[in-house]
């Protein structure tokens, strides 16, 4: 219950950040809202020696129309990204989802920056962004860069962030006319997904993630392809089960998962289509 | 690290130690002991306060995250002696059995319905999914939150 | 002076809100841990990380370094603190193995959790972090995890005991010699069945606390601690420690729930007295929620074979059962008992002959000890008898609770001596179960599962029902004797009238949730004609509360309430004589009603009570031989068991194709005796059928072959939220009981106990046309799924 000593440092703003972290190194960790992390210390399964607390780099806390997407700074809280009418009108999955992480006191101080910044894949909003084709925008010492969601997640609570680097912004693309659907499936309603589905369909084309179904968020690229080339959504659906290799747990077997995944992503795009 | 916290309307300055966190603070520093912790992986909602008007779980945040907040914790709900609306509605429907939940419990529910005035039945079930009773069976928490939300 | 007048109101039945809540709901109450206690050195005691393994060394000096630890102990250091080992107060049998169980563990460590050292230090975080700087060498042993390979003594956990196996307690009951076996060669249906119970985790919301503050001088000690038994755990502590029992005092200031996990002397109570003792300081000790998972017991942890023998209509003939019961790594101090408060139930509500061969087997595994959970061995039995009478159904064809009907004890055979020997006190089966049946309306779910329960379906309609008789009220003495447990089955009570006619109310049970103050106020005050508001109720502090026997096994109120009632009557007869003399009549012409003594046939000559307990306080005119002051004490045995019973049914929808369970409808039909106070019967029924439920669909202490608990915090072990539980309706029927003079019976488990095999035999009802006849549990969506796969695989879909 009382984490290991550690110092403790507080950034005004992404700079700061940037450059206390590069001078700390791989023992130091960002603070956003700290749900991801804080639980690991209190069980000293992460021993940090320095945190670094961006909570309270306001300028980092938004949802903007920016045209053809919607930017999110890093350390928007759930709850805002959940009751946000911009992205109830544009990217209306997203706000969905994350009306699903964790529960209300969780959504109240954890950021939509600090979940996916934590790669986890059993995380609700890495992958949904995945399935929107979000783009992230980071930042380190050497300025800004982009990386499409695509290409963020590199294995278990791994990304492409490097250790001087920090997630400022989420870009989401703009849903136009798309059905979507979000399934949880979890045998209580504050737990982890054992799996989910983020999906969205329009016409003839689809995306759809998976939550918690291997080491990263997977983008089913298979069921999509399918929806393309006009196969039925059973057809499609069926072929989630053979994106992922995941893992067995408690809840799941690898067995069960990859069954489960299917007739979820069926009722998913289902409900996408209607 | 020097912190100044608002906890029910008082303001506590003092040093703290940067792990110390927030439940800690408010039972041990503030000397507030209503606030309850009964888990230690942010999964039970005992030790649920007000930040800043909004239920959160002061055994995830740290003292040090909290400088400059304004906090309510179970102890500042009555006002003068006469209990708040939620707690009279929790007394008249049975909702607490041990009690030890229940501050956090009323907390959360006090956040519910300042966001949801007027919950459904499901709406009041699944606000309060991050908070665990083993007594109740929640059925008369359930009841004691509609009956406050309607007497509002 | 003034002489208030007595109301005489009915107050036994009505729903009066708590006098507990108000500091509950403010956060004014003290819990253990909200105590301020200064000066006092905080205790953290390091755990084995292994389930089986011998301790090579433990080196402490690093730890000894860190600011503020002022001292760390092994289990050799305090080999000489112990007076005993910690007790078990049930050894079953004059054979039952026991091996001996200190609060640290010296040469071998017998279960992840199992105490190595205690560090002392002047505040929690310094004590905490000399956990990480102790150095202790193990050498793994082989885990004994699995009940069966427990059995088979392949590997023996002590050593000196040459067997893995604590004890065999049979119960053989046979009109004739052989007429069990007789019974099933005869049988015209016949079913054999197995079920496992899985581990729990009591999980009371509050984590045990103590404190334990020496007197300076003198040697006399307060234990503070989240305690279900005050009264035992002082007897109990002053034994080991070796303390002369008038110099412990214990106090248990609010408790958080307890359903059996704080039925217990605990090593870290021993340790906190023993340390305090030694260091002539206040020590605490406060519990984590992944250390109570391991450090706490746990509860149910059995296999279980049951037999039924049935004639062509049903009747069943004979019931063979048995079980192997999983003790965890040592005894604690009821653990071998609690299968056996389950030995008599393998029979439910039914009606059997002298035919019932019931054996019990425990073992020894490297796993937290076993006690009682809620229900303690009894819902383990209504659902071992209530899952083979469908089974049975299904084997015959017929419907289960016309099946259930052909063999219940009726009504006009209350009271009912059943094979065992045991009188039922009374009971209507039919009408609960009539009654449950309607407020499920059971025809139109029949109605609308043949509608949506079709071939291709993928949510289908289940419909469960269990019906249970509760042995509870622990419990008549003698009973107690005959089943070898060491202590009694009494409560005591003290009622005393102030000479301003207000009531203290002293109890020996002692409450941690269950509102006894209210309760015990309502009993008083309509015995005594004075408002309940002017009784106050005394509990839970020895030095207050001198004699006691505590709360568990739903015995508070059927013992400790009636003690009161019964105490209320002494004192009503003490009053009576002194009325009798002050309005110079005989004591036999008086009657008391509403609080006042009147001649009868002249109502206009009558004292109050009031009146009376001033004068017996300043004792200037009483008569003859009377001593002055109005209190009574009492013991109060109680004649038999109290019987609770009902019939719970729930309506699930199975999702086929993620395994899913959600229940529609749960109705919980309860018949407790008269209420005192039906609103916390209701609640005592929701939380309980919550407990069962989520037995039957979350939760399970899981471990690996190792011996290491998978499920030690509260995001694995799926203690249920509101929004994953449906709203429970309860009903109940009121068949008051003939043994005692309130009418009574305990309620506290009944809900638990007919819970999970409602639940379940409704998931079985469900998938019955895909060819499922047996569930798991906890039916997790994952279970029910590969149930279904199984059943259907190259059958018919």
């Amino acid at each position: 219950m009382i984490p290991a000593a550690f110092d403790y440092k507080r950034a005004s703003s992404a700079a700061e950040a940037i450059s206390l972290i590069s001078q700390y190194g791989s023992d130091a960790k960002f603070l956003a809202g700290g749900h991801s992390l804080l639980p690991l210390m209190k069980l000293r399964l992460a021993q940090p020696a320095m945190l670094i607390d961006i909570g309270r780099v306001k300028d980092l806390s938004y949802i903007k129309d920016a045209g053809n997407h919607i930017a999110i700074g890093a350390l928007t809280r759930h709850m805002d990204v959940e009751t946000s009418k911009v992205l109830h009108e544009h990217a209306p999955l997203l706000s969905h989802a994350a009306g699903h992480v964790g529960d209300s006191q969780v959504r109240h101080r954890g950021t939509i920056g600090g979940s996916i910044a934590h790669a986890d894949p059993a995380s609700d909003l890495p992958a949904t962004t995945l399935a929107l084709g979000a783009t992230y925008v980071v930042q380190g010492p050497k300025g800004q860069r982009e990386i499409a969601a695509t290409k963020f997640y590199k294995g278990f609570l791994e990304s492409d962030l490097a250790a001087d680097e920090m997630l400022i912004e989420i870009r989401v693309p703009k849903m136009q006319g798309a059905g979507w659907s979000f399934q949880k499936f979890n045998r209580r309603a504050q737990d982890w997904a054992i799996v989910g589905v983020a999906a969205w369909r329009r016409k003839g084309e689809a995306g759809v993630a998976l939550v918690n179904m291997g080491s990263t968020p997977i983008l089913a690229t298979s069921v999509a392809s399918a929806i393309a080339k006009g196969a039925s959504i059973s057809d499609a659906a069926a072929l989630a089960s053979n994106e992922a290799d995941p893992q067995s747990d408690l809840n799941a077997s690898t067995d069960y998962r990859k069954h489960l995944a299917s007739v979820l992503v069926r009722r998913a795009l289902e409900a996408a289509s209607k | 690290m020097k912190v100044s916290i608002t906890v029910n309307g008082k303001t506590h300055d003092g040093d703290v130690e940067p792990r110390t966190l927030l439940v800690h603070y408010i039972r041990e520093t503030v000397g507030l002991t209503g606030t309850n912790v009964g888990c230690d992986t942010s999964s039970c909602g005992a030790c649920t306060i007000h930040m800043n008007g909004e239920a959160v779980k002061s055994c995830t945040i740290l003292a040090v995250q909290a400088d400059g907040a304004n906090l309510t914790t179970i102890e500042g709900l009555a006002k003068d002696g006469v209990m708040h609306p939620m707690q009279t509605a929790f007394m008249e429907n049975h909702g607490l059995q041990c009690g030890y939940c229940t501050p956090g419990m009323v907390m959360a529910a006090v956040g519910l319905l300042n966001e949801n005035p007027k919950p459904t039945e499901e709406e009041v079930r699944l606000g309060l999914e991050g908070n665990l009773c083993r007594c109740t069976g929640y059925h008369n928490i359930v009841k004691s939150v509609l009956a406050a939300a309607g007497a509002k | 002076m003034t002489i208030t007048e007595n109301k005489p109101t009915k107050i036994i039945g009505t729903r009066l809100l708590r006098r507990e809540d108000p500091p509950l709901l403010t956060g004014e109450a003290k819990f253990t841990n909200d105590l301020n206690i200064p000066g006092a050195l905080h205790l953290s005691v390091l755990r084995s990380p292994f389930a089986h393994a011998k301790i090579k060394s433990i080196d402490v000096s690093a730890a000894l370094k860190i600011i503020g630890v002022v001292a760390i102990y092994t289990g050799k250091d305090l080999q000489s603190a112990w007076a005993a080992p910690m007790p078990c107060a049930w050894p079953v049998t004059t054979d039952m193995k026991n091996p001996p169980h200190y609060p640290l563990a010296s040469d071998k460590v017998n279960y992840v959790g199992d105490g190595v050292a205690a560090i002392l230090a002047t505040n929690e975080t310094a004590s905490r972090d000399a956990l990480d700087a102790i150095d202790v060498e193990y050498e793994p042993l082989k885990a004994v995890v699995d009940l069966e390979d427990a059995l088979s003594d392949k590997n023996i956990i002590h050593k000196d005991l040459g067997t893995n196996k604590s004890y065999t307690w049979p119960l053989l009951v046979e009109e004739t010699p052989g007429c069990v076996e007789e019974a099933f060669k005869k049988a015209r249906y016949k079913v054999k069945e197995r079920y496992v119970q899985q581990r729990l985790i009591p999980m009371a919301m509050e984590p045990r606390a103590i404190a334990a503050v020496p007197q300076p001088f003198g040697g006399d000690i307060t234990l503070y601690s989240s305690t279900q038994i005050p009264h035992i755990l002082k007897v109990m502590s002053a034994l080991t420690l070796g303390i002369p029992e008038q110099q412990v005092r214990v106090v248990a200031p609010s408790v958080g729930g307890g359903f059996g996990s704080k039925l217990d002397v605990y090593a870290e109570e021993l340790l906190c007295m023993a340390l305090a003792r030694k260091h002539n300081t206040p020590v605490r000790w406060v519990e984590e929620r992944s250390e109570n998972s391991h450090a706490t017991i746990q509860g149910r942890g059995q296999i279980q074979h049951i037999e039924l023998a049935a004639d062509e209509k049903g009747k069943i003939t004979a019931v063979r059962v048995r079980i192997i019961g999983d003790m965890g790594a040592y005894l604690q101090l009821v653990t071998p008992g609690v299968p056996l408060l389950g030995a008599f139930l393998y029979a439910g509500v039914y009606d059997i002959p002298k035919a019932y061969d019931f054996s019990c087997t425990s073992v020894f595994t490297n796993l937290t000890p076993t006690d009682a959970y809620r229900g303690a061995g009894r819902p383990e039995a209504t659902y071992a008898i209530e899952m083979a009478i469908e089974a049975l159904a299904r084997e015959m064809k017929i419907d289960s609770f016309e099946l259930r009907k052909r063999n219940y004890i009726k009504k006009e055979q209350f009271p009912y001596t059943a094979f065992s020997g045991l009188t039922y006190d009374s009971g209507d089966h039919l009408l609960a179960a009539e009654k449950a049946v309607k407020m499920t309306d059971l025809a139109g779910v029949r109605a609308q599962q043949k509608k949506q329960n079709v071939p291709g379906a993928t949510k289908l309609l289940g419909v469960g029902m269990s019906s249970y008789f509760e042995m509870c009220g622990l419990a008549p003495s003698r009973v107690l004797a005959s089943l070898n447990y060491s202590a009694g089955g009494w409560e005591a009570a003290t009622v005393r009238v102030l000479p301003t006619n207000k009531v203290q109310v002293i109890t020996g049970t002692s409450p941690h949730g269950q509102g006894h103050e209210t309760s015990w106020a309502m009993i008083a005050s309509e015995k005594l004609g004075v408002a309940p508001e002017d009784v106050d109720v005394l509990h839970s502090d020895t030095a207050i509360s001198a004699l006691g026997l505590d709360t568990y096994g739903s015995r508070s109120l059927p013992v400790g309430g009636v003690a009161i009632a019964l105490a209320c009557d002494k004192v009503i007869e003490k009053a009576k004589l002194i009325a009798a003399h002050q309005l110079e009549c005989a004591a036999e012409d008086l009657q008391f009603a509403g609080g006042t003594f009147s001649v009868k046939g002249s109502p206009d000559r009558a004292l109050p009570l009031a009146a009376i307990a001033f004068g017996a306080f300043t004792a200037h005119n009483l008569p003859d031989g009377c001593e002055p002051n109005l209190e009574a004490q009492v013991s109060y045995d109680p004649p038999n068991f109290s019987w609770p019973f009902g019939t719970h049914m729930c309506v699930v929808e199975v999702d086929t194709e993620t395994g899913a369970v959600k229940i529609l409808k749960y109705i919980a039909v309860d018949d407790c005796g008269n209420q005192i106070n039906p609103l916390i019967v209701e609640g005592q029924v929701h939380g309980g059928v919550v407990q069962g439920i989520a037995q039957a669909l979350f939760e399970e202490a899981v471990y690996d072959s190792d011996g290491n608990l998978k499920t030690a915090t509260l995001m694995e072990y799926l203690v249920p939220a509101a929004s994953d539980l449906p709203s429970i309706t309860t009903g109940h029927t009121v068949t008051p009981s003939p043994t005692n003079q309130l009418g009574v019976k305990g309620i506290g488990e009944a809900g638990t106990i007919g819970a999970a095999p409602t639940v379940i035999t409704a998931i079985i009802d469900a998938l019955s046309s895909l060819g499922v006849t047996s569930m798991a549990m906890p039916a997790s969506p994952q279970t029910v799924w590969r149930t279904i796969q199984e059943a259907t695989r190259g059958g018919k879909k």
